[in-house]
């Protein structure tokens, strides 16, 4: 029996040998949460990594040789995403990651393609990520830091400095909540009562009913994303607040606006310049950008942008710049080529990346939107 | 007191969802021992269909019905599909077989709807209706009222037909129910049948309160079930009333205790009363059945 699986696996190796010196292709992995709760976030970016690779294909790749994109779905399953991690580095052979959708994902597979010294260009939120600085790690969505900073920055224009937060317990509210506490202070921003609420609760009243007891409170601020900042907008006409309400970027999606109906006008919320394409002034350098990735998603998949799609959109364009700068896909070149990203004007803001910065985005990234008669508007 | 009148607003709206849920356990467990966790998938598709007949186009009172009648036929097929031929199992096989049907249901919903969160416009008025410093949605009065509705039907439907009478004798012995004449095969698919209806009828009335989408089954589920225990499982009016306590004592635990821990005291209250009382509030002891 030993015999016959050596001969087995011989022969297994010279095919997978065979298979790979028959294409000219290379290979780009993609680990994203397709299905399971980060759905949201992974099916649109599996939708735009897809529409990409081949519309890039289609005028004859990049370096003369064709993109192969490999995805595997990880359910939001971190473990599950190291296995297929493994899989994209050791079997698969793979140039470069695009990936993962979530925060916890990433994390589990950052040790593989460090080991590896593969580029991985993640697509999920949180600062850990980037912060301290991984020589192969780079990242393109807006981090709830800058969130925070946004939100402060504007509260500051309107001469408010005393605020209550109301947070979602689930990961990324609790993540944004730690971020903007620790943010507060250099902002000039005090926090001056904080609720929370569960990620399925129904009802926010009595958390609200408590901001609403404290006087010193110029604003309320909701880290938080899935359907709890709606009731919580809701809860809050309900109550009759009046101050002013802040989302956070993660509920920047219609529809949010579509479930919290009329009692989302006048929140604010800082977002990518995706989300108002078109209403973007005509001298905005990422409007072509922007517009471009709108009409092109909308027309291949028929469902409105989100900037988790964008995200994905951003990556892949990084990858492919600084592969074409590198003239190779060597990996140790393109890596360089990534960090050496300047100036490129992508759907979340304009990348500058450096040694120290694998993120390369700033404030003027976010856009503050106000919600008015159930669509956005730029606040200036 | 107007923070007193809130939490207690509060507690009533989300005690009344709870208590919706929490009814449509009492009918499957008094027939057939068994306790239903896809119940909470019955609630999902009722709000989750209406939505999207409603997207389709049919006005949403008919939608609402035709929601109904495929929660029911659903009921109706995890009976015959799945309930009936592990019939002779016994209770613990059966309750995991309808664990199983849940996360089944709940897979389908993702891939026949979508996995977004959708709501239905409140039924009589969105606006707040203000008492004492205090304000209440008008939906929230819509679920508590329904919540009654349902008990008074349940109540009458057990206590004074034949068909109800057969489905206590079936759950109290189901040998001798049969040496008796009744069909106890179709009467454990009837409770099938009107818990899916319950649950239905739930799902619709909660939605514009809660919101829906494809995995909101499992929590209501857990809660009602909650909600249930402490009534006393099988007792409609316990279901309802312990529905409500628990809603109270979440709301109360957020308003003057901690947002962090309105869970955590919620569900020690329930350990308490059930160390006391461990048959819950309204429970029957197994005796009276004999």
């Amino acid at each position: 029996m030993p015999g016959y699986a050596k001969t087995a696996a011989v022969i297994a190796l010279w095919l997978a040998g065979g298979a790979g010196k028959a294409s000219a292709q290379v290979k780009l992995g993609a680990v994203l949460s397709v299905t399971g709760p980060a759905s949201f976030l992974g099916d649109p970016e599996k939708k735009t990594l897809e529409t990409y690779v081949d519309e890039i294909n289609a005028k004859g790749g990049v370096n003369g040789q064709k993109l192969q994109l490999v995805v595997y779905d990880d359910g939001a399953d971190a473990n599950a995403a190291r296995t297929f991690a493994t899989r994209l580095v050791e079997e698969d052979k793979v140039v470069a990651m695009v990936g993962g959708t979530t925060t916890g994902a990433t994390l589990a597979m950052i040790p593989v393609f460090e080991e590896a010294q593969i580029p991985l260009i993640s697509l999920a939120g949180a600062i850990q990520i980037i912060e301290p600085v991984r020589k192969w790690v780079f990242k393109t969505p807006h981090t709830d830091k800058m969130a925070c900073e946004k939100i402060f920055a504007d509260l500051k224009q309107r001469n408010l400095t005393t605020v209550a937060l109301i947070s979602g317990t689930d990961a990324f509210g609790k993540s944004m909540r730690d971020q903007c506490v620790a943010v507060a202070p250099q902002a000039g921003i005090t926090i001056a009562h904080e609720e929370s609420y569960g990620p399925r609760d129904s009802d926010m009243t009595p958390q609200l009913t408590n901001i609403k007891g404290k006087p010193a409170v110029q604003a309320v601020i909701n880290p938080g994303f899935g359907q709890g900042p709606a009731i919580v907008t809701r809860n809050y006409r309900q109550l009759g607040i009046a101050l002013p309400l802040y989302q956070s970027h993660g509920v920047a999606s219609k529809q949010f606006i579509d479930l919290a109906g009329p009692a989302a006008d006048g929140v604010r919320l800082p977002a990518a310049a995706l989300l108002v394409a078109e209403k973007l002034p005509d001298n905005d350098p990422q409007k072509p950008v922007v517009v471009a990735y709108t009409r092109t998603y909308q027309q291949k998949t028929g469902q409105p942008v989100s900037t988790f799609g964008g995200h994905a959109y951003d990556g892949l364009m990084i990858f492919v710049e600084a592969a074409k700068r590198a003239g190779s896909f060597d990996k140790a070149k393109v890596r360089d080529e990534i960090e050496k990203t300047k100036n490129f004007i992508g759907t979340g803001g304009i990348v500058n990346m450096s040694p120290r910065d694998h993120l390369g985005l700033d404030l003027s990234a976010f856009r503050v939107l106000e919600i008015k008669g159930g669509d956005w508007t730029l606040v200036q | 007191m107007p923070e007193f009148l809130q939490f207690a607003f509060s507690g009533l709206t989300v005690g009344a969802v709870y208590a919706l849920v929490a009814l449509g356990f009492t009918l499957i467990y008094n027939a057939s021992d068994v306790i239903n966790f896809a119940q909470g998938e019955f609630v999902m598709l009722g709000g989750m269909t209406t939505v999207f007949l409603g997207l389709a186009g049919v006005p949403l009172p008919l939608a609402a019905v035709l929601a109904i009648v495929v929660t029911v036929a659903v009921g109706l097929a995890l009976h015959r599909f799945a309930i009936e031929p592990a019939r002779a199992s016994g209770a613990v096989v059966l309750i995991i077989i309808t664990i199983g049907a849940s996360i089944f249901l709940r897979g389908v919903a993702q891939v026949v709807f979508d996995k977004r969160f959708h709501s239905l416009p409140s039924f009589i008025g969105g606006d707040a209706i203000r008492v004492g410093g205090a304000a209440i949605l008008p939906q929230s009065l819509v679920v508590l009222a329904g919540a009654v509705v349902i008990v008074v039907l349940l109540w009458a439907f057990i206590e004074r037909t034949l068909t109800g009478k057969a489905m206590i004798a079936t759950a109290a012995n189901e040998v001798a129910a049969r040496l008796v004449g009744i069909d106890t095969r179709a009467i454990v698919a009837l409770s099938f049948a009107i818990s899916a209806a319950i649950g239905a009828v739930a799902g619709i009335l909660i939605t514009p309160i809660t919101l829906t989408s494809y995995d909101v089954g499992s929590l209501l589920a857990l809660k009602g079930f909650a909600a249930a225990m402490l009534g006393g499982i099988g007792s409609a009016v316990g279901a309802v009333i312990g529905g409500l306590l628990l809603g109270l004592f979440e709301a109360f635990a957020a308003g003057y205790v901690s947002s962090q821990y309105k869970d955590a005291v919620a569900f020690l209250i329930i350990l308490i009363v059930l160390f006391a009382t461990p048959r819950g509030l309204f429970g029957r002891a197994p005796i009276e059945r004999v």
